[in-house]
């Protein structure tokens, strides 16, 4: 039970939540001209006749848009509708060039789906999809450059989006945050759409409302805004619910109703009433026929679709024998499993994720650098990896190279051989040095034999410092047992 | 030689071809019939010079044995067409001073056929009308007015004025609800309204997208033809347009009609049906039948819904595409303190008394609530009407009936303006055809006791344009017409 209960005088409350996602779909044009999406580009650049609403203009259906959205669907394990319709929702804005939004309303491209979701007490949980539809983006207004005056830039209008509806599956801010995270490496996954919240290319609205524990009761819900981070979301949720509680607890109504969430003091604040919400006054969009695919051209969608984070870490659980743990923190990206995967090819997988989750994942936040710019090639871990489980190094000789590889970029063998670095596995070689140490301390060697076994570390410090750390500490470990014991 | 603005566009095709006069020579003819005919207020935007331009280039492409299918003619455009550099205004103040900086797609099939354009022709403001009295510029004066000036009907009413008066050799028009070939028959001349989807809308001004189709007022029959032969085609900027194969229209001119079904609706022999229009409707069915054509009864039961479903269904859609004129990016602004009154102040300003009226009518049909017993049900009945011709054309090859049930009325006749119900129910005979999405031309059957031209319809099948020809065509030879006015 991973539920956020809210403790009342009256009783105890739950959060019921459900989120909706904007999605900005990864393509090269936007979803009804062929205006380009660039992010970044100047202002009103990436703007053709069609997405400034200029008279007689007309959407013309981006079908990689539909693409993306059905990998997405797939993705999501939701059901594709090879029948939907575009419809107009209608509303004045500044930044909505036509005075409507193509969207979709009564038949969705996606129907019913589920997400898995993990728990940080281990569990997990599944979160339904209630439907995901492809719509246009609107302009941006910019309301800072003039004490007067709003400025309009048009280079997101057009732009595709996915909604993606969530069912109200969500007791707690903390099951809300493992959703976003995991949608996020999903949609990263499937190359659909850049996840980057702060960036806006995915936006987060939350319904929320809460019933006392125990009760089956939906009670008016809150609509909350465009909060624009996972952190903001789970905050906003909370927030939301506790004021909520309070008001019922004083014997106050909660009335449907829109708000906002300020992020400067991480509260919601009250927007629009329902009485005050827009009819969007939606009809069937004459300008596009009803989009019909083939079930060819949604097969061919799924046999292309990459393995997707679920299904790769029970693989590294199961048949590389990583730790759920393991497999769930090298799984979160697509970039991060596929270089563990290269890095792990034919070694220890194991050791190598024990490396990768321990010097190199530090030694990357070190240096405040990308796996893409790491200085050590996957192949050159999982060669270091190798020189130790086949005991050419030891460990505390490998952190050495490790270091050195991070300096040079050079292969763990070249580095092992310039530096002379191998392990001293020669019992004869090694068996002198003990000899020698056990010679020159007979102080210690008594010691050690009255009860004090604990110099036993001392003994094996020794050892290690007279061969330069290149002694195999379990030759060493047997040998000096051998002679002391 | 014969005054030259009396030639057909086929005739002078041939005089152009066989060097009787020259391209430059055709563009003055009709600029001198321009200049005698201002009083018809027919063209908003004259571009004769530019015209005498193409028409030198047309005369060096003649001169080479080069040239399109419409080489060195001139036309005129009815000003929903955005026409790029020219001035753009669906003759409403709230296009004013628009200049597009597109091509339509139909306008730029004709241009790349040769043709000449003098003008921008007059309509009802956005094309909501039937009678050019809603136009911007003030109404079109029909050529056939006598001692009261006349309506040349609407909306294309500036495109039947201009051909009738000879001040273009053909016309482009747009037909939503019957405003080819209503003005067609008020003022004497010739209106195809193909099958929708038959030409491009892109680039046309949208009034009613699942209703607008782009046709030729001309002459005759065959110039109908010739026009639309440059008209038609598929078109990838335009979802809705048809990917079909675009016949030779003028190869079914000529052929026997000895055999086709021409079918009568019962229910079309409304009470209080104009007699001298009753009249003239038998006595084409006995001219076709004379031919060897058969006369079947056949019905359309959902006929007397037309009206009713078309008053809902294009209000409703133009409320969307009428949006987009919001004062902020193109044509007229008219500031405010705040956003919404700056849309307020623009758009009172900027429409007119009818588009406001359709615009709310519009903007009702869709609202919460009201859409299922409005917009939904009148889809249903569209759907109905549909069927009805899809039943009755088993029974027969094209449908005759009146285009009107009125000749043209004075300007600003009292009775038309106090009920708006009047005005639309010219309308009766063409609406339902639009609504079905079918192809049907108007051609003038003879005068009234007046002396004031009538139309008569003929409806084919989806695609079936060549049969409407060939049967409008045959009529054509035993009414003996005699041309313009």
């Amino acid at each position: 039970m991973s539920g956020l209960i809210i403790k009342g005088n009256t009783c105890d409350w739950e959060i019921i939540c459900g989120l909706e996602i904007h999605c900005q779909i990864i393509s090269k044009s936007k979803i009804f001209s062929g205006a380009s999406t660039h992010y970044g580009a100047d202002v009103n650049e990436n703007v053709s006749f069609v997405d400034a609403g200029m008279p007689g203009m007309l959407p013309v259906l981006n079908e990689e848009c539909v693409r993306q959205a059905v990998k997405t669907g797939l993705g999501l394990n939701a059901k594709i509708n090879k029948h939907s319709v575009f419809s107009r929702k209608n509303y004045f804005y500044a930044d909505l060039p036509q005075g409507y939004q193509i969207t979709q309303f009564e038949h969705p491209l996606v129907g019913e789906g589920f997400v898995k979701i993990d728990l940080e007490d281990g569990s997990n949980k599944s979160i339904g999809i209630e439907r995901i539809h492809i719509e246009q983006d609107t302009g941006k207004s910019i309301h800072d450059i003039s004490p007067t005056k709003t400025f309009i830039d048009f280079n997101r209008a057009g732009v595709g989006l996915m909604e993606i509806v969530t069912k109200p599956d969500f007791r707690s801010p903390d099951e809300a945050g493992a959703f976003l995270r995991k949608l996020r490496t999903i949609v990263r996954y499937l190359g659909t759409c850049d996840g980057n919240m702060d960036e806006g290319s995915m936006r987060c609205d939350a319904s929320v409302s809460v019933r006392p524990v125990g009760s089956n009761e939906l009670r008016p819900r809150a609509e909350i805004k465009n909060v624009n981070s996972v952190k903001f979301v789970m905050q906003a949720i909370e927030f939301e619910a506790k004021r909520q509680v309070e008001i019922y607890e004083s014997g106050g109504e909660i009335e449907q109703q829109t708000r906002l969430f300020d992020q400067n003091t991480g509260e919601t604040r009250f927007m629009r009433s329902k009485e005050f919400a827009h009819d969007y006054r939606y009809f069937p969009e004459p300008d596009l026929l009803p989009l019909d695919l083939s079930d060819e051209f949604i097969a061919e969608i799924k046999s292309g679709l990459v393995e997707l984070p679920d299904a790769k870490q029970e693989r590294f659980v199961k048949e590389m024998g990583l730790t759920p743990y393991d497999a769930s923190v090298l799984t979160e990206d697509r970039e991060t499993a596929e270089w563990f995967e290269k890095a792990a090819k034919g070694h220890d997988a194991k050791k190598v994720a024990n490396w990768m989750m321990g010097d190199f994942f530090a030694m990357l936040n070190e240096k405040k650098i990308s796996l893409a710019e790491s200085p050590i090639s996957p192949e050159n871990l999982g060669a270091l990896v190798e020189l130790i489980t086949s005991d050419v190094i030891n460990g505390k000789t490998a952190k050495d190279v490790f270091a050195i590889m991070v300096e040079t970029g050079n292969t763990p063998e070249k580095i092992v051989e310039e530096k002379g670095l191998k392990q001293v596995t020669d019992t004869g070689a090694i068996e002198k040095i003990i000899d020698d140490i056990i010679a020159s301390n007979p102080d210690n060697v008594a010691a050690y034999k009255g009860g004090k076994v604990n110099l036993m570390g001392w003994f094996v410090g020794q050892v290690m410092k007279a061969s330069h750390g290149k002694a195999n500490p379990g030759v060493v470990n047997s040998i000096l047992k051998q002679k002391l014991d | 030689m014969t005054e030259l603005t009396k030639l057909t566009i086929a005739q002078a095709k041939k005089g152009l071809k066989n060097k009787e006069f020259s391209a430059v020579e055709l563009v003055e003819a009709y600029a001198t019939k321009m200049n005698k005919g201002k009083k018809y207020n027919a063209y908003v935007c004259e571009t004769v010079e530019q015209a005498l331009e193409q028409a030198k280039q047309s005369q060096m492409r003649l001169d080479r044995g080069e040239g399109g299918n419409l080489e060195g003619i001139p036309l005129g455009i009815k000003d929903l067409f955005c026409t790029k550099d020219i001035a753009t205004t669906a003759c409403s103040n709230i296009l004013k001073g628009f200049v597009p900086p597109y091509e339509s797609t139909v306008t730029k099939k004709l241009l790349d056929a040769g043709a000449n354009f003098l003008g921008k022709l007059n309509l009802d403001e956005f094309a909501m009308g039937g009678s050019n009295e809603t136009s911007a510029f003030g109404p079109v004066v029909n050529p056939w007015s006598k001692d009261v000036p006349l309506v040349a009907g609407g909306s294309s009413g500036g495109s039947a004025a201009a051909v009738a008066a000879e001040m273009c050799a053909g016309a482009t028009g747009t037909d939503t609800g019957g405003s080819i070939r209503q003005p067609s028959a008020y003022c004497g001349v010739t209106g195809i309204k193909p099958t929708y989807g038959r030409c491009s809308r892109y680039g046309i001004i949208a009034f009613a997208s699942s209703l607008d189709q782009a046709g030729p007022i001309a002459k005759d029959v065959r110039d109908c033809a010739i026009m639309l032969n440059s008209m038609a085609g598929y078109d990838a900027k335009d979802s809705t347009s048809a990917n079909v194969a675009v016949p030779d229209f003028e190869r079914f001119l000529g052929d026997d009609i000895k055999g086709m079904k021409i079918g009568i609706p019962k229910e079309y022999r409304v009470d209080g049906l104009n007699k001298e229009i009753a009249a003239y409707w038998d006595k084409a069915a006995e001219m076709l039948k004379a031919r060897g054509a058969e006369i079947v009864e056949i019905s359309l039961p959902n006929t007397k819904y037309a009206l009713a479903t078309y008053y809902i269904i294009a209000p409703a859609e133009a409320s969307a595409n009428l949006s987009r004129y919001d004062g902020l990016r193109f044509g007229n602004r008219v500031d405010g303190n705040t956003l919404d009154e700056m849309y307020i102040n623009s758009r009172s300003a900027g429409f007119g008394k009818e588009v406001k009226k359709r615009i709310m009518v519009g903007t009702y049909v869709l609202s919460a609530g009201y859409y299922d017993a409005y917009y939904l049900k009148a889809q249903k009945v569209r759907r109905l009407i549909r069927d009805d011709f899809i039943k009755a054309f088993e029974k027969c090859d094209v449908i005759l009936t009146p285009t009107s049930p009125v000749a043209a009325f004075p300007i600003g006749d009292k009775s038309m303006q106090d009920d708006p119900i009047t005005m639309w129910l010219n309308d009766i005979f063409t609406v339902s055809v639009s609504l079905a999405g079918l192809p049907a031309m108007s051609l003038p059957i003879g005068l009234n006791e007046q002396g004031l031209p009538l139309g008569i319809q003929i409806i084919g099948k989806a695609f079936d344009e060549g049969a409407v020809l060939k049967t409008g065509f045959a009529l054509e030879q035993d009414v003996n017409f005699g041309g313009a006015k």
